[in-house]
């Protein structure tokens, strides 16, 4: 969770102004290109966020430094579904704010996380969480390791054997 | 036997090739589903997103005729693509409730002032409560919810011209 996502957003070119200059000048005499790129650039934040400002909770923790706890752990697991990639504490979707907010003040009205996990499951299926789920469908996810371990110490077995006789 | 077991490995190795390709040239699909369709639409109460024009509220969904619940916002730019296909519905017959995401009566003016205005009621969803509520993920989606309230479809992205006949045909069914 970052409190000041634009600021961070400016800083991500790490080379600073001069390239930026630099690279103006290259394309100064092809008007069109500079043309494109700027609307590209101007245009972006327009797609993705509204002009209302951020929920109250997205980027503001709980009082309670318990509840905030457990809504940060919550946060951590639970998929972004704008940029699909990250969870909601590290995006800075305005999207995931919302959901950031929607978790802490569930969890100070005295909900557990698990209860706004199911809530959230219910409604965008088990792909938000990043946490998996012990189900039909995953199970061969939970007994892989232990099947692959009990495989490991069989081939193991025979080989010490092999060598004892050998 | 013991040949055969040999090939074991190159086997499995090849089988996991196989699933590798499959998912790498498979097109991607990244739109998250409702997972409320064939269920009750959650109960809200949005307030009107505009002077002169009705709210939304859940009640209202359950009027015993069908509706088609468009969740839109003037910031969304999709939204703009899909405002001449929510016209020609609205023309067709078909009400177009809206839920308006984020946005403020100024903004909702200009916007339905420049791309139409198919709606009959638009419900002002400022802090996104409604649209996680129902299961949406982003701006443009449809829902198309029977008189009882049960939600029957959801489309997600903007409607253009091809998708129409999906959208009749789940309002139809709704019917």
């Amino acid at each position: 969770m970052n409190p000041l996502p634009s600021l961070r957003a400016k800083r991500s070119n790490p080379e600073g102004p001069r390239r930026q200059a630099g690279l103006l000048r290259r394309f100064a005499p092809r008007n069109d290109v500079l043309a494109v790129a700027s609307a590209l650039f101007l245009a972006s934040p327009a797609l993705a966020d509204s002009l209302l400002p951020a929920a109250p909770y997205a980027d503001v923790q709980l009082p309670d430094p318990r509840q905030e706890r457990q809504a940060k752990a919550l946060m951590e697991t639970v998929r972004c579904l704008v940029c699909q990639g990250q969870s909601i504490a590290d995006s800075d979707a305005e999207m995931a704010g919302d959901m950031r907010s929607l978790v802490r003040e569930r969890i100070a009205a005295g909900e557990t996380p698990e209860q706004i996990r199911a809530w959230l499951v219910a409604r965008y299926g088990d792909w938000v969480t990043y946490q998996p789920t012990l189900q039909p469908l995953t199970w061969p996810l939970w007994a892989a390791p232990i099947l692959l371990l009990l495989a490991g110490l069989w081939l193991a077995r025979g080989r010490f054997r092999r060598r004892r006789r050998g | 036997m013991k040949r055969l077991v040999l090939w074991v490995p190159l086997a499995a190795f090849a089988v996991f090739l196989a699933v590798v390709a499959i998912g790498l040239y498979a097109p991607s699909d990244r739109a998250v589903r409702s997972g409320l369709i064939g269920r009750p639409v959650p109960d809200f109460d949005l307030a009107p997103g505009m002077p002169g024009r009705p709210g939304l509220t859940s009640a209202a969904l359950r009027d015993g005729r069908p509706h088609v619940v468009n969740i839109f916002a003037s910031w969304c730019l999709p939204c703009r693509i899909e405002a001449p296909q929510l016209d020609a519905l609205a023309r067709r017959g078909i009400p177009i409730d809206g839920i308006a995401v984020r946005d403020r009566p100024q903004d909702l003016a200009r916007f339905l002032a420049t791309y139409g205005d198919p709606f009959r009621a638009i419900g002002a969803d400022t802090d996104r409560r409604v649209q996680m509520e129902l299961g949406s993920a982003g701006v443009p989606e449809t829902f198309v919810i029977d008189g009882q309230g049960v939600i029957r479809h959801q489309h997600i992205g903007a409607i253009t011209e091809a998708d129409m006949a999906e959208i009749v045909a789940a309002w139809e069914a709704a019917r």
